[in-house]
């Protein structure tokens, strides 16, 4: 490994990506537009359907179970589901045995279903979530951040290797002493610092407007942020690693990407969600990016207890650079 | 003299197509070796597989008596026929990147007065004319101070003034001497820079010598044109000269007697030129069809 070469490409690769103002502009306004709009927009998430989680759901018996559009997630411990609600992942918090339910009233969603609660059970208390109330904007700003690091990170390293690869620059620079492995490298630190910069950039600039819910320390969000973005750029590398054609790296990205806008808790919470969609979502990169990130803001959640997604992540990074690596062509052949 | 790179037994099969098919040369030290022929006769393949860039399906290539590797890159230099460069990179930039790549580099000044880069140096890639960009390739391809310059096809797309410039250019280069390995398909740029060429079409090799050995070797004839207006059919077809394009093309090696004769048979001889045979002529001549299909 020479490390002149190595920051040589870095630097080329940086000073290309940040006089691109279109794509530089893109980068940086999608995810205020979004958060600025889903700010405004209260209940802009889509959901079709409200979750109301229910202590002992198995004991308990109410018309208000049969209600259409809503589902009901059972809990056992009263602490646990408080926190979900808390944390929007459910609506509403119903204990039937004690006639007692929870709002959460930073919450739409929660004024909507408890009005529907209280058409068939007036007489229960109302109780309201204590502490520091969690706004959607709150809530949904790591899945924003981290979806919008997903784009960068498979779009920004899969698209300009193969565009490379493509228009010959790549076998320009396979006919310099310049390795694979410093190539690589090269464009994943590269990528890596182009990402962190720019999702900082925007999280400290719409802090000063929103005032965004933070439990947990910078650090440790800064540590999943980084391995969260990591394993995305490793696995744009990996999709990246040998085709030459434009249109199908596009499909292979979209194919990469929309699984996790869908199933990685960007837009709403899993909670619920059959089993099977669960388990599928572990295996995508992005879900454990938005979950350790989220615990940290909503939770307080430190590096230990969060462990689990960050080994998971590192396990990720481990297996997409190892396969990418092993894949990787110039693919000069014509 | 010094012979720098040897190509034996070459062959490259891309899947039922041959490309290039069992060919061996030489190339000599401080020499310009042409590999000529027409587009798809196998010239890229050949110089690729020399460049290290892709492999051959069967033989071999020797740099110095040696199987080329990876070090070589750090002494050879390479213009392709297809290449982009990175965009928003200004010419300074991408002069200071390829430095980065090689040990041993030609200080800038020297690169930028060489390839005439002065003008534009602190202009974006994507804002460089074809000769400029031509210009800056050379550079990149000579940043190294390397011992052998790969040039394929380098004038393809210029215009008469820029390609004249660029042969200046590569003959500033030889006289460094530097070995080039050119390609190309424009003969009158083979005649006027290569030391030394070999014609392939089909894959194969079908002519090796320097350009006036051939010449020679395959022509003692000239070819004088008349327009067709002054000179009757019946005396065409009774000394089988070819009529081509409103011009009566004659073939002699006699050049006095077909001009007696003309005179005898009161042909006017105003538009008429006299051609010796070019490399063109040669390749019509060897496979019966034109450099430029």
């Amino acid at each position: 490994m020479n490390f002149s070469r190595f920051f040589a490409v870095v630097k080329a690769r940086n000073i290309e990506f940040f006089r691109d103002r279109s794509s530089l502009g893109w980068n940086l306004i999608f995810p205020i537009l979004m958060l600025v709009g889903l700010s405004f927009i209260f209940s802009g998430d889509g959901r079709a359907v409200y979750k109301v989680g229910v202590l002992n759901l198995g004991q308990s018996q109410s018309t208000f179970l049969e209600t259409k559009y809503l589902s009901f997630i059972d809990y056992q411990e009263t602490a646990l589901a408080k926190v979900k609600l808390e944390q929007h992942s459910i609506d509403l918090l119903v204990d039937f045995n004690t006639q007692q339910y929870w709002v959460n009233q930073g919450s739409p969603n929660s004024y909507l279903v408890e009005k529907i609660f209280l058409n068939s059970h007036e007489s229960y208390q109302r109780i309201e979530t204590q502490g520091k109330k969690i706004r959607y904007v709150d809530w949904v700003l790591p899945g924003i951040l981290g979806m919008n690091m997903m784009f960068s990170c498979l779009f920004g390293v899969g698209y300009v290797i193969v565009r490379y690869r493509k228009n010959a620059v790549l076998k320009r620079l396979k006919a310099t002493p310049l390795s694979a492995l410093e190539f690589v490298s090269a464009q994943l630190v590269s990528r890596l610092f182009i990402v962190m910069f720019l999702s900082s950039v925007v999280y400290i600039g719409c802090n000063l407007f929103f005032d965004f819910y933070m439990l947990g320390s910078y650090f440790d969000l800064f540590v999943i942020a980084i391995l969260g973005a990591f394993s995305l750029i490793t696995l744009g590398l990996l999709v990246a690693s040998r085709s030459k054609s434009e249109e199908l790296i596009g499909g292979l990205l979209n194919l990469s990407s929309w699984p996790m806008m869908l199933l990685s808790g960007v837009w709403f919470s899993l909670e619920g969600a059959p089993n099977a969609v669960k388990v599928f979502a572990d295996f995508l990169p992005l879900t454990h990016l938005v979950a350790g990130a989220r615990k940290i803001i909503t939770e307080g959640a430190t590096l230990a207890d969060i462990s689990y997604h960050l080994s998971i992540l590192v396990a990720m990074s481990a297996v997409f650079l190892a396969l990418g690596a092993y894949l990787f062509s110039w693919n000069t052949e014509r | 003299m010094q012979e720098v790179i040897r190509v034996e037994n070459l062959t490259k099969s891309y899947k039922d197509i041959i490309a290039v098919d069992n060919i061996n040369f030489a190339i000599q030290k401080g020499h310009c070796f042409g590999l000529l022929g027409p587009n798809g006769a196998g010239k890229t393949t050949t110089i690729e597989i020399m460049e290290g860039i892709i492999k051959a399906t069967k033989g071999e290539v020797f740099y110095y008596g040696k199987p080329i590797d990876e070090s070589m890159s750090q002494q050879i230099g390479i213009q392709f026929q297809h290449t982009a460069l990175q965009d928003f990179l200004t010419v300074k930039e991408t002069l200071n990147l390829f430095t980065s790549f090689y040990q041993h580099t030609v200080p800038h000044d020297e690169l930028i007065e060489l390839c005439d880069l002065s003008e534009f140096l602190d202009r974006d890639n994507r804002l460089l004319s074809g000769g400029q960009r031509q210009r800056l390739l050379l550079a990149l391809a000579l940043i190294n101070d390397p011992d052998i310059v790969f040039l394929d096809e380098p004038t393809t797309g210029l215009d008469p003034q820029a390609r004249r410039n660029f042969w200046q250019l590569i003959k500033n280069i030889k006289a460094r001497d530097k070995t080039v390995v050119l390609t190309t398909h424009y003969m009158d740029e083979a005649q006027q820079l290569c030391d030394d060429v070999l014609i392939m079409d089909h894959g194969q090799v079908i002519a090796r010598g320097t350009p006036r050995q051939l010449l020679n070797q395959h022509f003692d004839e000239v070819f004088i044109y008349l327009p067709a207006a002054q000179v009757p059919s019946e005396l065409c077809q009774k000394n089988h000269w070819q009529v081509n394009e409103q011009q009566v093309e004659i073939t002699t090696t006699d050049v006095e007697a077909t001009i007696t004769l003309l005179l005898k048979e009161q042909i006017s001889l105003t538009g008429l030129h006299v051609k010796s045979p070019n490399l063109d002529d040669l390749f019509l001549k060897l496979t019966g069809h034109s450099l430029r299909d």
